[in-house]
């Protein structure tokens, strides 16, 4: 390892590395990426924002996200429905991916960072295998689709107010609760600390 | 923090993914365990492969129907644009315009930016620019995802026995994959490629 320098990921501008004081940021002079932006206590926000993501992910996967009603009948649709749709027929690929971009990546990426950084804020040492959950968490990020998921109902309640009339149910609010979550918490994050962090073991 | 050089000119490599610093032979990272691979020229293949992919996949997409609605009185089926025009006629313009540019305008100018920025790799200049429009390919690509995500909640919420029922059409699958695969042809480009000082086909060891 080369110690003391750090390379843009973005345009591989080199530097020596100099810790920026909390609330202060470290750019890129080349391609202005943010290279390192520490926070006081963001790791500690970080875990109490995972826990909240896990906890919202069960809520919006029990009850119903959508309803609707005519001519006497209803149904409610909730996640699982949603996801287990595509299950008939030849579409049996869509049904894991739309189920694995709403539901079982945005919890395995808080799963993860909590396994991560947990022990770091409780002032443990890191678990065995914390980089890797780090870094996997990371890897998934692109593909947690949950916010996209949340203006897909929107849409989809406009569409078919043509056929019935149509409600949002409890689990499209816990939706935008953890669209939020995660937002924050994408935000709130800085890699360079949490990488430095795991590697020494310590916070 | 200044820059005067950049790692590859140093004979270091960087890590994409966590910033660490290698020596340039290092093949992972020793840190996150991320492939460390230098920006060659020859990585391009693989952006054109999954555009390649996305591009074909877009085809079957907007052909064949997305959705199948039957009703009481009749049974048909739309396609990507037949569904958004039907919208647009039924007065829902917002909706209309979200799932037109979420599944035409966006995957369209995604084929177009990730091809122009494969194709000026190593021409130089407008570095901020290119920078900027891959930028903007990852941040908005995930969106086009939404109208596969509407078909799921269409189908499993209008399901009222012989009133209405809605299932959907092969096209979700196609589209679905084509959104999947120009993600990964951003994700490919390696944005380093951008900034000049292209490697040559050969590890050059210092």
């Amino acid at each position: 390892m080369t110690a003391h320098l750090i390379a843009c990921p973005r345009c591989d501008a080199l530097y020596r590395f100099a810790n920026p004081a909390n609330g202060e940021r470290a750019v890129c002079a080349r391609c202005h990426k943010v290279l390192v932006a520490p926070r006081l206590q963001s790791e500690t926000l970080v875990i109490v924002l995972a826990i909240t993501i896990v906890i919202l992910i069960f809520g919006a996967v029990y009850f119903p996200f959508l309803n609707i009603r005519v001519a006497g009948l209803s149904n409610a649709a909730s996640l699982l429905d949603a996801a287990l749709v595509f299950a008939k027929g030849p579409l049996f690929i869509l049904p894991l991916a739309v189920l694995g971009m709403i539901i079982i990546v945005p919890l395995a990426r808080a799963l993860l960072v909590i396994y991560a950084l947990g022990p770091l804020v409780a002032g443990h040492p890191a678990a065995p295998g914390a980089l890797r959950a780090f870094a996997l968490s990371e890897t998934l990020r692109p593909w947690a689709m949950a916010e996209v998921f949340a203006l897909g109902c929107a849409v989809a309640l406009v569409k078919a107010s043509d056929l019935a009339i149509v409600g949002f149910g409890p689990a499209f609010w816990l939706f935008g609760l953890l669209v939020v979550a995660s937002l924050l918490q994408d935000n709130l994050m800085c890699r360079w600390s949490v990488w430095a962090a795991l590697d020494e073991g310590r916070i | 923090m200044s820059a005067a050089i950049t790692a590859a000119q140093a004979g270091l490599i960087g890590c994409r993914r966590c910033a660490q610093v290698w020596p340039q032979d290092t093949a992972r990272c020793g840190r996150c365990g991320a492939v460390l691979e230098p920006h060659h020229r020859r990585s391009l293949s693989r952006v054109w492969a999954w555009w390649t992919a996305g591009v074909l996949a877009y085809i079957p997409a907007n052909l064949l129907p997305m959705l199948h609605t039957k009703t009481l009185l009749k049974e048909s089926e739309s396609t990507i644009i037949g569904g958004a025009l039907e919208l647009w006629h039924h007065g829902a313009y917002g909706v209309a315009l979200i799932i037109l540019i979420a599944s035409v305008a966006i995957p369209i100018s995604k084929f177009a930016a990730v091809a122009y920025l494969a194709l000026s790799v190593g021409k130089g200049g407008a570095a901020h620019r290119r920078m900027h429009l891959l930028e903007a390919v990852e941040y908005i690509g995930r969106w086009s995802m939404i109208d596969v995500f509407v078909v799921a909640i269409m189908a499993s919420l209008v399901q009222l026995g012989a009133a209405v029922s809605i299932t959907p059409g092969p096209a979700a699958l196609s589209f679905a994959a084509c959104v999947v695969f120009t993600m990964l042809a951003a994700r490919a480009f390696d944005s380093r490629l951008i900034w000049g000082a292209v490697l040559g086909d050969k590890v050059v060891k210092t």
